[in-house]
């Protein structure tokens, strides 16, 4: 393959990676916005709903795609129960103090993966897609599924920006983010928008794992990387900016995927988490997001 | 200010080094290997707790200053062929190195962005220590032989592969850095630390420079962590990426909240127990991780002042 190919299939495939990382980062800058806490147990719930996605359909039989549409919506619901449990139990009664909650959600992260260890199992193991259709491009044929994972996750995006934006839902997520007591003095209940949005945004991150599992499999251990990448994402688009971290996600997910195709993985990261550091260390706001209140 | 009464702490402390020698008389040879490993670790979480417990600071990179003392003395060992002393002395700088230059870095950011710079600079560290496999041996790491630990001084030979040589080592770093930590959190010097943690715009309004003495004590505390990792290396012979992870960074903190922080004693009591719950429950279970998870969240839940902590709220008003 010439190299003008190869750069499309790089972008291509990072393409991918950005409409993933773009919704398991959203979760995270959602929680992150509202409830002013950082959830390290995050590529957990990632995980949790990959391995539960492969149960699912592995459990349903007939075609795939009946197994893959149950999956992509029970998946989501378990883990989002799962993050609301966790929530009512564990981050509530910390009074959602920041350091405590990190804490914590280490906790979370160990038990949630040690869980996955002994009743799933250590092997990678694959979800059929619920088609496989192949798009012919001049130079080589592209999953058709891949592209559908980018749709999907677009319109994913557009209905949580329509949501925060233009629903009541929406307005009291942002009056408790803008100020949490101001808003309980006018009657939002805050504790359980804090449940909801804490339930949400581990949702998000099953969704994205149920969408990638056809293409990448199950695994254990496969939450490390998305919660990494989220964090330099959330850090690099502003903490708690949608906009920013939708166009964080493509930069991020663009250049990872070319700088792996043409130079080291690990270089890569290690670049990209340097630059990151940096960002939060001369630029805490991040390159979009304005000065925090 | 807590009624001082240096004389029933020392004496505590010097109790507590003196139990731990004669232990080593008296351990199976299993414990006896168990304790020099907690005691080399203990450093470790005493350094953590220098910075969590006194300043506030929570880092969630502190595997950086551990393994950085741990390749600084491994890898002269190693490739240069450096005896025991030197090669300890080499690791302690690499930490303390390293320490100055994330430390001026970090302490512009404080909270939840110092949580997360620290985690990724330890991860660049990781991954660097990956990337440079040639040299540091990558995931496989590299094993130090017995004859590169072997040293003399004035004449007597040590042999850190020899038990109770390695037992007495591990000691001895030990209760140095016990007392060091000890004399540092009475002094002004930690005491204007802990002014840091309370209130650090009051600390600042009263004249001192918090940055400067923040940046102090980022450099000891990964000094120590630094010292622990050393003798690590040269006790067990072994260095591995697997310390720079970020496992390496939660168990100090874990160790620490668990033995309390802010008591010089309770890195100890932390790494003692957390080591003996996972030694007693590996027998039965394999789910290793599950009892740190549970023990992380349980603590922070209804214990966050850690068994020290407790202790000296109830009992032990006048430790420090």
């Amino acid at each position: 393959m010439h190299f003008g190919p190869h750069l499309l299939l790089a972008a291509l495939e990072g393409l991918v990676t950005s409409a993933v990382l773009a919704l398991t980062a959203l979760g995270l800058s959602l929680v992150f916005g509202v409830m002013r806490i950082v959830n390290v147990a995050h590529g957990e719930f990632f995980m949790l709903g990959a391995v539960l996605a492969w149960a699912i359909s592995t459990a349903i039989s007939g075609h795939p795609a009946i197994g893959f549409v149950a999956a992509l919506v029970i998946a989501p619901l378990l883990v989002g129960l799962a993050a609301f449990l966790a929530e009512w139990l564990v981050l509530r009664r910390l009074k959602y103090n920041p350091e405590s909650t990190i804490v914590a959600t280490i906790g979370m992260l160990y038990i949630i993966q040690q869980l996955a260890l002994t009743f799933y199992g250590p092997e990678a193991r694959p979800v059929e897609p619920p088609f496989s259709y192949r798009i012919l491009l001049p130079w080589f044929g592209y999953s058709g599924y891949k592209l559908s994972v980018v749709a999907a996750s677009a319109v994913l995006l557009v209905i949580t920006w329509l949501v925060l934006t233009r629903t009541k839902i929406g307005l009291i997520m942002r009056a408790t983010q803008y100020d949490r007591e101001t808003a309980q003095a006018f009657g939002i209940p805050v504790e359980r928008v804090y449940a909801g949005v804490f339930a949400v945004g581990a949702m998000l991150a099953a969704i994205a794992a149920v969408l990638i599992v056809p293409i990448s499999q199950a695994h254990y251990l496969m939450g490390q990387d998305p919660l990494l990448l989220s964090f330099i994402v959330v850090i690099i688009g502003g903490l708690g900016s949608l906009r920013g971290t939708v166009v964080a996600a493509i930069l991020i997910g663009l250049s990872d995927g070319i700088i792996s195709m043409f130079f080291s993985p690990t270089l890569a990261k290690i670049i990209a988490t340097l630059v990151v550091a940096m960002v939060l260390v001369f630029r805490p706001q991040g390159l979009f997001g304005t000065t925090p209140r | 200010m807590r009624d001082a009464s240096p004389a029933k702490t020392y004496a505590l402390h010097i109790g507590v080094i003196a139990l731990l020698f004669a232990l080593n008389f008296v351990l199976p040879d299993y414990h006896q290997g168990l304790f020099a490993r907690i005691m080399a670790l203990a450093v470790f979480a005493m350094g953590y707790n220098l910075l969590f417990g006194y300043v506030g600071l929570l880092s969630l990179g502190h595997a950086m200053f551990f393994s950085a003392g741990l390749y600084g003395a491994g890898l002269t060992v190693y490739h240069l062929g450096w005896g025991v002393p030197e090669a300890f002395i080499a690791g302690v700088a690499c930490g303390a190195l390293l320490a100055l230059i994330v430390g001026l870095l970090a302490l512009r950011t404080a909270g939840v962005a110092f949580m997360i710079v620290t985690m990724m600079f330890a991860q660049v560290f990781y991954l660097l220590i990956l990337y440079f496999a040639t040299w540091t041996g990558g995931d496989q790491g590299l094993v130090i032989q017995q004859a590169s630990r072997v040293f003399s001084i004035g004449g007597t030979s040590f042999d850190l592969t020899d038990p109770t040589v390695r037992y007495m080592s591990a000691l001895a770093l030990f209760a140095i850095v016990l007392l060091v930590t000890l004399a540092v959190v009475r002094s002004r010097f930690g005491r204007v630390l802990v002014a840091i943690r309370e209130n650090e715009e009051r600390t600042k309004m009263l004249g001192y420079d918090t940055v400067a003495n923040k940046l102090a004590a980022v450099v000891a505390s990964g000094a120590i962590c630094a010292a622990s990792g050393a003798a690590y290396a040269l006790l067990f012979g072994y260095v591995g990426s697997n310390f720079a992870s970020i496992q390496y960074s939660i168990l100090p903190l874990l160790w620490v909240l668990l033995g309390g922080a802010a008591a010089t004693l309770g890195p100890l009591i932390g790494t003692l127990f957390m080591y003996y719950v996972t030694d007693i429950t590996s027998g039965f279970t394999s789910a290793y991780l599950l009892i740190v998870g549970v023990a992380l969240i349980l603590l922070v839940l209804f214990a966050p002042k850690g068994i020290m902590g407790s202790i000296r709220e109830r009992w032990l008003r006048w430790l420090t």
